[in-house]
Parts: structure tokens; C-alpha cells; sequence
């Protein structure tokens, strides 16, 4: 059976035209496309790399904050499915002085794009966009509110590790509060099963966390030995400044993932950061490279999704041309 | 000036506890007193089925002229005023410049002249260009025809300022409104802090911010004897602090906008910045005690905080996009669906919160109320017409609401100024020469 055929089947499932987060999606499309990402994996163990699913097809990633992980991560799921891919980048705070974000998009749209892939500092910013475009736009990280392929592929590495979600304990670690990672990680992990716990200072995982079925702690010793996987989340210097802790070095006293703390926990405990990394701030190098770490299986687990992804999206194109026509 | 008769409608007019369907003549410019008239009218109003009540008075509206024509003007506010069934409205300060001199609240008073729609009275600002650092020549002010001060749009900040403006205002006996909200609470705030603004990643700006501002402005007035209007108040604890600051003899009175007692946080999870106000929408809890205050009278005014914001500076991503929505046109139809239609208020209650009440707050002594002698402002409201909200019919510049596509039932029908029919949906005003109906 191809990677293609395989994915055909998860594709029955999903008939959404967008992926603009995780919460307002249900466990069986998440599961959709986690499974779709699995045959793509097996695309990359491939000597040719390439399956032509997209082909004719162009996807532009428009860029409205620094990324370089993302954006090549998706550039590269493109060209492995044979799209044409294009990177659009502006900051939006030129883009602010003339032609708005809008004006832009319906510009790259008229080029001619199939799939807008779009990461934006503002919350919302894909629904809004949503609105005014035809394409199909994929969420790369809007503000603090979703970053629904990164959590997607922090679901396929814990499933491959362990085989399943459902059950699992897992503790997102740190600037809860102002990350989108944990919002779409604590989305999917509760539809899925998982009990999640969020751990860090009181200002960056302030009251009310609770009434999302989250379980909070601050303190980080306590929760260790419960979790099966440690999410840990990059902290934000500029957060320091505003005053939502006293100092990098205490943030790290409490809260940085040690060799210590390694020993504290179960001896599987599968460790997950969404980098980029501060080596010596979230964690020590020693753990982010040891046994239990599993940070270079999530980038290349970030591949599968992003093609899986592109590859449904792609599937709701077809059908919708074919209904045009 | 024709003389009108305004035929069999059910008149509300809250200043004299009337609440009866009879006939209200105007000649002249002034109401008759009731049960005069004459044997013929040069104007007969049909209002069978209406309710005649005086011309609602809002006193929290931004007309954003001068300085920001391309949101509104005082002409196209006016006329908004007029087709929402508002005959008087106050306007903020907050224009470019500030209306922080006699000479810019004549400038405001010259314009609504020239447009002859609805009566617009100016507030003036509290602090010279709203700064927050020095008192505005307010004698001047009034001179100049302002009504009350304010630096709406923003809070007076300093405890110290608003000490001294509610002492020197007592010269004058006119009120201060405050925009109560903590600044360094709401940083980079763009809707209600909870868990909503959790849910959306969105900057907070918690209900205590408003809460804290309230409670010191309270005190302030406690100590000086002075007036404190509390705009537009959106939390529960608020309305708790006004109600017990009433209860102590304090003079402290409180407003609330349609949106406050009709939507909550939640709708933001659209992302539609024509949610995005500030102070922001609130919880379900938070509307229940607003609601609660309008019924039991801690809040005595229903005023819509109308903030026109033309559609390129609005359709942005949401943290860029100004706080604020229209309120003129659909104050009647909201406050009705929200208050009337489900049971809170009655008819007369709610029209007191819009018309006598608000004429008592900024001293027109002829205004909000129908009864011999004064002005000929009536609003005629049709409170059974089906309808649903246009945002292109709106004759507001802006079209900035979060009420398009709402089925409403009541809708302002014809209003008069000064004895002048100056909006009318058709169809029930017949001129001279029409015999009177029996």
C-alpha cells in the first residue's frame, strides 16, 4: 500500500477547508491526521523522497514573524508532495504603515496560491483571513492562541513512543500563559484522553487554568514523578522585563529540566520542547541531548504532519473545484 | 412652526408618571400642556400603536469632529441620533483638538446648528488636551455651553486630579463622568481578562481595573461633595460599589451601554473587532448585574457610548483594531430585546433612563420630559415592527456594529425637534389640509 493510499482513508474523515486550530476540531480528525502523518513518515525513510499529491499546486507561506523552523518545515512537507512552494515575509508592523495584512493576502491569492500558510504575532489572524480569501489557510502560530502543527507533531511523538495517548500524563512546563503551543497541545491532549498538568510561576500560569480541565502546579518537584512526558515550553526573556518573574537564574532554579530532576521522574519520561531552546534556561544541555529527550524526533515527526496536513487540505481543493466545475 | 397633533399613541413621559394612549399637541416650538389643543393641526401624526414619548436624550456619544471626519461628523452624528430616535446628545471631548476650551465647545454647538438634525451638547474635558495633568478652564467650559467634563477615551488617571476637579466643579454644579479603569491594569489589554481571554491568547483587562477606579472615585466625591458619573460600568462589583455609594448619600450615578447588558466575552471567540470595546464586554454574571442595577434604579441611565471608526481603521487584526462600536441606531431596538422584551424593565422605566433622568444629570431644564411648556422633542417609537439590523442603512458614517443581522422588534418612527418632524419612516404623517380624525 503507498503512503498516498493510506492517507486516503484518514482523508474520509476530514472535511474541513482550513486547519485554524486544534479546539474547535474533534479526536477523530486529530487522530486523522496523526494517522495521515504516519504513512508520510514512512515517505521520508524513502531514497526518493518525493510523492507527486500536490503537484501543480502552490503553497505560500506569508510570514508575519520570525520563524525559520516552521517555514522551512513546511516549505519542505510542500516540495516532498511536489507544490510549488513561495515564503512571503513582512513584519507586521511595516506591513501596519500601508497595505494591510488583508490587502496582502488577497494579493498573493490573486498569484494564484492554493494554500496560504500563515503565522501572525495578532490572535486570529487566520479567521479573519479566512474570511476574505478563498485558499485554504493553514494556522502556523497566530499570537498566544493556537500552533495547531506543533502540537500535532508533539502528539505523534509521544504516540509513537508510547503507542497512545489516552491515559498518559503530560506536563506543559513553563510560560503557559503567553504560549500557543500550550493551548493547542492542551486542546488536542484532552480530546484525546491525556491528563494534563501545567506547571510554572503563578503569573505565567495564572488562576483559571483549572476550568480547562487542566490540573496546575507551581511547584515543579511535586508533579515530576506522575508525568510520563515533560512539555517544555521556551521561555520569553521580554517576560522578565514586564516583571512576570524576578530573574532568568531564578526561573531556572524552579523550573529548568536538570539531570536532577531527570532522576526525580519516571525512567522513561519522554521529554518534548517546542524550541528553539535556551540551553541552560528550560534546560541543561546534557538532558536536552540525553536519553530521554526526544527533540530531533519531533522535528522530523513535524515534517509528516505538515505534509499530512497540506495532503487533506489539498483533498478539500479537488472537491471543491470539482463542484465548481 | 406648524402646529402638530400627535394622534392617540400611547404616551410615556416618566418626569410626570404618565403612561396613558391620548392625543399630544405641539405649537410653536413647546409641548401643550395635556389635554389642550386646538380645532385643527397644520401636522397630524397617526401613532395609534406607538409609543410618543420625549425625544431620548443620550449623554455618551463621540462625534469625532474636529480631527477624525472620516469616522463621523457632527452633521452625520446628529442625523444617526435622529434615525435611532434621539433627539439630544452629549459628545465627548475627545476629538483633535480636545474640546478643552470655550471656543471648541462653541465650535461643537455652531455645527450642530448648521446641521439642524439632533440638539448636541458638548462635554467638556476635565484636564487641558485630556492630559490628565492640569484642570481644563471649566468655568470657561460652561460658558462655552458644556454640560458636563470628562477625559473619556481615557481615565483621569491622577487621584489627585480628579480630587480637584470634582471640588471646582461644585462652583458650577455640573457632574464629572469617568471612564473608570486603572491604566496600568489594562496594558496592551484588547477584551475582558478571564477565561476567555485565556482561551484566545488575547491581552486581559480585568474587571478590577474598572472596580478599583470606582471605588477611589467614589471616596473622592464622598470628600469634595462634588458629582461623580460613573460611564459606561460593565462589572458586578461596580455596580455593588455604586449602589452602596448611593446608599451612603454620596452623589454618584452610573450609565450603561446596550452592549454591556446584551453580549459578553464570548463573542469574541469570532475574533470580530466590532466586539472589541472598551470598557470591554464582561461575563454572563457580570450583564446579570447590570441588569440587576438598571432594575433596581443604582443605574439611572442607558447611554450607548456611540464610537464610529471607519471600516479601514477596524477591519484589522483584533490587537490593532480601536475599541468601540455605534450605538445610536440600534439603542432602541437592543435596549428593547435586551430590558423590555425580556421582562426587566418596562417601557416607562427604560424611556426614564433616556430621557428625564439624563435632562436632570446635565441641567436642560426644558428636555425629557413632555410635559406643558417644554421643548417639542418627542420620539414616536413603533415597539412592534419586525425588522432586522442593516449596518449599510445606518446613517452613522460608520457602520462599526456588532448588532448586524440581529431581528429586532422596535425601531424609533418618527422624531421631532423643536417642534420640527426631522426623521420619519413615512406613512403616519400627514400635512395640512388633512381633516382629524375622530
Amino acid at each position: 500500500m503507498t503512503a498516498t493510499n493510506h492517507a486516503e482513508t484518514a482523508a474520509a474523515v476530514w472535511t474541513r477547508k482550513h486547519l485554524l486550530g486544534l479546539e474547535e476540531l474533534s479526536a477523530e480528525e486529530i487522530t486523522a491526521i496523526l494517522d495521515t502523518a504516519e504513512s508520510f513518515a514512512e515517505v521520508s525513510t524513502r531514497s526518493r523522497k518525493k510523492v507527486p499529491a500536490l503537484q501543480g499546486r502552490i503553497v505560500f507561506n506569508l510570514f508575519f514573524e520570525n520563524s525559520t523552523r516552521t517555514r522551512t518545515s513546511f516549505s519542505l512537507a510542500a516540495k516532498r508532495l511536489s507544490a510549488d512552494t513561495q515564503d512571503f515575509t513582512a513584519s507586521a508592523s511595516s506591513l501596519s504603515k500601508g497595505e494591510s495584512f488583508i490587502d496582502t493576502a488577497r494579493n498573493i491569492e490573486a498569484m494564484g496560491a492554493d494554500i496560504l500558510v500563515i503565522r501572525h504575532p495578532t490572535p486570529g489572524t487566520p479567521h479573519l483571513l479566512s474570511q476574505h480569501v478563498d485558499c485554504a489557510i493553514i494556522n502556523a502560530g497566530d499570537g498566544a492562541h493556537e500552533h495547531p502543527t506543533q502540537a500535532l507533531l508533539d502528539l505523534m511523538t509521544i504516540r509513537r513512543a508510547r503507542g497512545k495517548i489516552e491515559g498518559l500524563s503530560v506536563c506543559l512546563l513553563g510560560d503557559i500563559a503567553h504560549s500557543r503551543v500550550a493551548r493547542s497541545n492542551i486542546h488536542a491532549l484532552k480530546k484525546l484522553g491525556a491528563h494534563v498538568i501545567l506547571c510554572g510561576p503563578p503569573t505565567l500560569v495564572p488562576r483559571g487554568w483549572e476550568r480547562f480541565g487542566c490540573e496546575v502546579v507551581h511547584q515543579l518537584d511535586e508533579v515530576l514523578p506522575r508525568c510520563d512526558v515533560m512539555n517544555v515550553l521556551r521561555i520569553q526573556f521580554e517576560r522578565q522585563q514586564r516583571g512576570l518573574f524576578p530573574s532568568v537564574s531564578e526561573y531556572s532554579q524552579f523550573y529548568m529540566m536538570t539531570k536532577d530532576r531527570i532522576r526525580l521522574g519516571k525512567p522513561d519520561l519522554l521529554l518534548l520542547a517546542p524550541g528553539p531552546i535556551n540551553r541552560g534556561v528550560e534546560l541543561t544541555p546534557e538532558v536536552a541531548d540525553g536519553p530521554n529527550s526526544a527533540i530531533l524526533d519531533q522535528v522530523a515527526n513535524g515534517l509528516a504532519i505538515r505534509m499530512a496536513v497540506l495532503y487533506l487540505l489539498s483533498g478539500r481543493i479537488e472537491a471543491g473545484s470539482r463542484h465548481r466545475d | 412652526m406648524a402646529t402638530i397633533l400627535i394622534n392617540g399613541g400611547r404616551i410615556i413621559d416618566p418626569s410626570q408618571g404618565l403612561d396613558q394612549v391620548g392625543d399630544l399637541w405641539i405649537s410653536r416650538g413647546r409641548i401643550l400642556p395635556m389635554g389642550g389643543g386646538f380645532d385643527d393641526a397644520e401636522v397630524v401624526i397617526d401613532a395609534r400603536g406607538m409609543i410618543v414619548c420625549p425625544g431620548l436624550i443620550d449623554i455618551h456619544v463621540h462625534l469625532r469632529e474636529p480631527g477624525n471626519e472620516e469616522d463621523e461628523t457632527i452633521a452625520t452624528g446628529a442625523a444617526a441620533a435622529l434615525a435611532g430616535g434621539v433627539t439630544s446628545v452629549a459628545c465627548m471631548p475627545n476629538t483633535i483638538p480636545a474640546i478643552d476650551t470655550q471656543a471648541a465647545a462653541e465650535f461643537i454647538l455652531l455645527q450642530a446648528q448648521r446641521a439642524r438634525q439632533a440638539n448636541v451638547f458638548p462635554v467638556g474635558a476635565v484636564s487641558k488636551g485630556r492630559q490628565g495633568a492640569e484642570l481644563a478652564e471649566l468655568g470657561q467650559l460652561v460658558a462655552g455651553g458644556a454640560v458636563a467634563f470628562t477625559d473619556d477615551g481615557a481615565p483621569v488617571a491622577s487621584a489627585d486630579l480628579m480630587r480637584r476637579a470634582l471640588q471646582y466643579s461644585r462652583m458650577f454644579d455640573r457632574v464629572i463622568m469617568q471612564h473608570c479603569q486603572v491604566p496600568e491594569l489594562t496594558v496592551g489589554g484588547v477584551m475582558n481578562e478571564g477565561i476567555e481571554s485565556m482561551r484566545l491568547g488575547l491581552g486581559g483587562m480585568p474587571a478590577a481595573a474598572e472596580d478599583i477606579m470606582v471605588a477611589r472615585d467614589i471616596r473622592l466625591a464622598e470628600i469634595t461633595g462634588g458629582r461623580i458619573h460613573i460611564q459606561h460600568i460593565s462589572t458586578a462589583r461596580s455596580v455593588e460599589l455604586v449602589r452602596e455609594g448611593k446608599r451612603r448619600g454620596v452623589r454618584v450615578t452610573a450609565e450603561a451601554c446596550p452592549h454591556h447588558f446584551s453580549l459578553t466575552d464570548e463573542n469574541l471567540r469570532t475574533f470580530d473587532s466590532n466586539f472589541k470595546m472598551n470598557p470591554p464586554l464582561r461575563t454572563w454574571s457580570d450583564v446579570e448585574a447590570v441588569i440587576g442595577g438598571l432594575k433596581d434604579n443604582t443605574i439611572e441611565f442607558i447611554a450607548t457610548d456611540h464610537a464610529p471608526h471607519a471600516r479601514e481603521k477596524k477591519m484589522r487584526e483584533i490587537d490593532q483594531a480601536p475599541f468601540g462600536i455605534v450605538g445610536l441606531e440600534t439603542l432602541v431596538p437592543i435596549t428593547a430585546k435586551a430590558l423590555i422584551e425580556s421582562g426587566h424593565l418596562t417601557w416607562p422605566e427604560a424611556i426614564a433612563k433616556m430621557s428625564c433622568n439624563p435632562a436632570v444629570l446635565l441641567g436642560l431644564v426644558d428636555k425629557g420630559t413632555l410635559r406643558g411648556g417644554a421643548d417639542a422633542d418627542v420620539t414616536i417609537i413603533d415597539p412592534e415592527t419586525r425588522w432586522t439590523i442593516d449596518p449599510a442603512e445606518f446613517r452613522s458614517k460608520s457602520k462599526n456594529t456588532p448588532f448586524g443581522g440581529w431581528e429586532v422588534n422596535a425601531r424609533a418612527h418618527t422624531v421631532i425637534v423643536g417642534g420640527e418632524v426631522r426623521y420619519t419612516r413615512g406613512g403616519i404623517v400627514q400635512h395640512a389640509g388633512a381633516s382629524v380624525p375622530a
